[in-house]
């Protein structure tokens, strides 16, 4: 009976080992879904004759992968976001560690935000950042003020940085302000 | 071909001499165990009034072994302090002082000049004068990479933040393949490099070469590549002197025409394999630090002209 019973809790910890260890993929270059118009969100909430503007999709494609997120924190300084943004605390430009977003917090707004440029002097970096790196940027972004699961945000520097690693920081609620 | 036991120069030879010796002193006492083992197995035993006779020779066998070993391992200790102190510093004065950056997957090869325009970078091409000692600074950017010729010398790491200093000397004029030799990550397999041994004059013709920046475009094929660059993703990793393009993160393509290898030497440098390169480079190292580049089918024939001309 005891034998039997010990066999059996060993045989259920190796399975529950074998099959609950979810491994994250690393997708470099399956991107189709990047960025046709249609599925990008309105920028602005008038729009003529009576349909409402479509709501910006949740869609990214780095939704909860934690080597994307890692790899847009290094181009976020290599890009020099850093050079407005600071490390998320901002200066020239606002930060982007709390919770308020003026052009809304949504993977694809993130998106359009980089790509399109806002007005008062962040620029568009259409053509000059690939998509599939402005998609890892928009990850890094996210996970600055917490939008993502904390085993998914970066640990740790390559640099020295004395601000909270991003896993260490509270996780804000979005708010959208809307005031630029 | 790369081998250690083909030495083509001073450090690799004494590496090379000290492994021969630990080889051949192995083997004969292997040999000679072995035997002495069979002899064992196979002779009849002693019989019962022989015994204290026996012993004692045993006893003064087992001394001699132990002897014997104990002056090995001491010649053993010794040729191995004489090549470390031999490979720990260059027999004449440094010719050139070479900057070795190990980059995620692409070795970078800086060489210094009291004008700092005269900077000269080669990525994942050393060239080195023959017959002279070749001082290496080597440092990391990311993680910890190990830079290893084997025909010229032994594994030396490049740490991140620490300058790891060694040299090199080439006796035979001839292309040496170099790798990466610490596990680097994702590409660490395709990390490689060629060193090219030259004489001094062509050496010195090659440098002076290289301190050009690059020639305007000429046609309008290489103008309108030119433009595609500037105006595309390209122009927000690589440096070509001579024009706008002046980022860091990738390697510097102000010569790129006239390099062996594209990718650390991963593919040859042709016009082919460069747009594949340029198009997909995650299609042929997935996980390297390019990422794949949505230029139309003419602005990329172009961007191969122009990347073509710039030799």
């Amino acid at each position: 009976m005891c034998r039997w019973s010990w066999g059996l809790a060993i045989g259920a910890s190796v399975t529950l080992l074998a099959t609950a260890c979810q491994r994250e993929v690393r997708p470099f270059q399956d991107l189709t879904v990047a960025s046709d118009r249609a599925q990008r969100p309105t920028l602005s909430s008038i729009s003529p004759g009576s349909p409402s503007p479509a709501p910006a999709p949740a869609f990214s494609p780095y939704q909860n992968n934690a080597y994307a997120t890692g790899e847009g924190k290094r181009l976020f300084d290599a890009f020099n976001c850093s050079g407005c943004h600071a490390h998320g605390g901002g200066g020239m430009g606002p930060p982007l560690m709390d919770d308020e977003w003026i052009y809304g917090s949504q993977p694809a707004n993130i998106f359009e935000t980089i790509v399109e440029g806002r007005p008062n002097g962040m620029p568009s970096f259409r053509n000059k950042i690939a998509d599939q790196q402005v998609w890892e940027l928009v990850a890094y972004v996210q996970s600055m003020s917490g939008q993502e699961p904390i085993d998914v945000l970066p640990s740790r520097s390559d640099h020295m940085r004395y601000s909270t690693p991003e896993n260490a920081r509270r996780a804000e609620v979005p708010k959208q302000t809307g005031t630029p | 071909m790369q081998s250690m036991f083909h030495p083509a120069g001073p450090v690799a030879q004494r590496i090379a001499s000290l492994g021969w010796l630990l080889l051949a002193v192995c083997i004969v006492v292997y040999v000679l165990v072995m035997l002495v083992t069979l002899w064992a197995l196979l002779r009849r035993r002693p019989v019962a009034e022989d015994v204290p006779r026996t012993t004692r020779r045993l006893t003064r066998t087992v001394m001699i072994a132990t002897v014997v070993t104990a002056v090995i391992l001491a010649l053993f200790t010794v040729s191995s302090v004489v090549a470390g102190r031999g490979l720990a510093s260059p027999t004449g004065p440094g010719a050139i002082t070479v900057d070795v950056i190990g980059h995620q997957w692409w070795w970078e090869f800086q060489y210094r000049d009291v004008t700092p325009s005269d900077f000269v970078t080669s990525p994942n091409e050393l060239h080195i004068p023959v017959g002279v000692p070749v001082h290496l600074k080597a440092i990391s950017r990311d993680v910890i990479h190990s830079f290893w010729v084997p025909n010229l010398l032994g594994k030396r790491d490049l740490i991140p933040g620490q300058v790891t200093n060694t040299w090199l000397q080439a006796d035979d004029p001839g292309i040496y393949r170099g790798q990466c030799a610490e596990f680097c990550g994702h590409q660490h397999a395709h990390m490689a490099f060629v060193v090219v041994a030259e004489p001094m004059d062509k050496f010195l013709a090659w440098i002076q070469h290289q301190r050009a920046p690059a020639t305007g475009p000429a046609s309008d094929e290489e103008k309108h590549g030119h433009d595609a660059f500037m105006h595309s993703t390209c122009v927000m990793c690589h440096t070509i002197r001579g024009t706008d393009a002046g980022a860091r993160l990738g390697p510097e393509l102000t010569h790129i025409g006239s390099r062996m290898t594209i990718a650390a030497g991963t593919l040859p440098n042709t016009r082919g394999h460069l747009g594949g390169w340029v198009a997909n480079a995650q299609g042929i190292k997935p996980g390297v630090r390019m990422p794949p580049n949505p230029l139309n089918p003419d602005d990329l024939q172009a961007v191969l002209t122009y990347l073509g001309s710039l030799r």
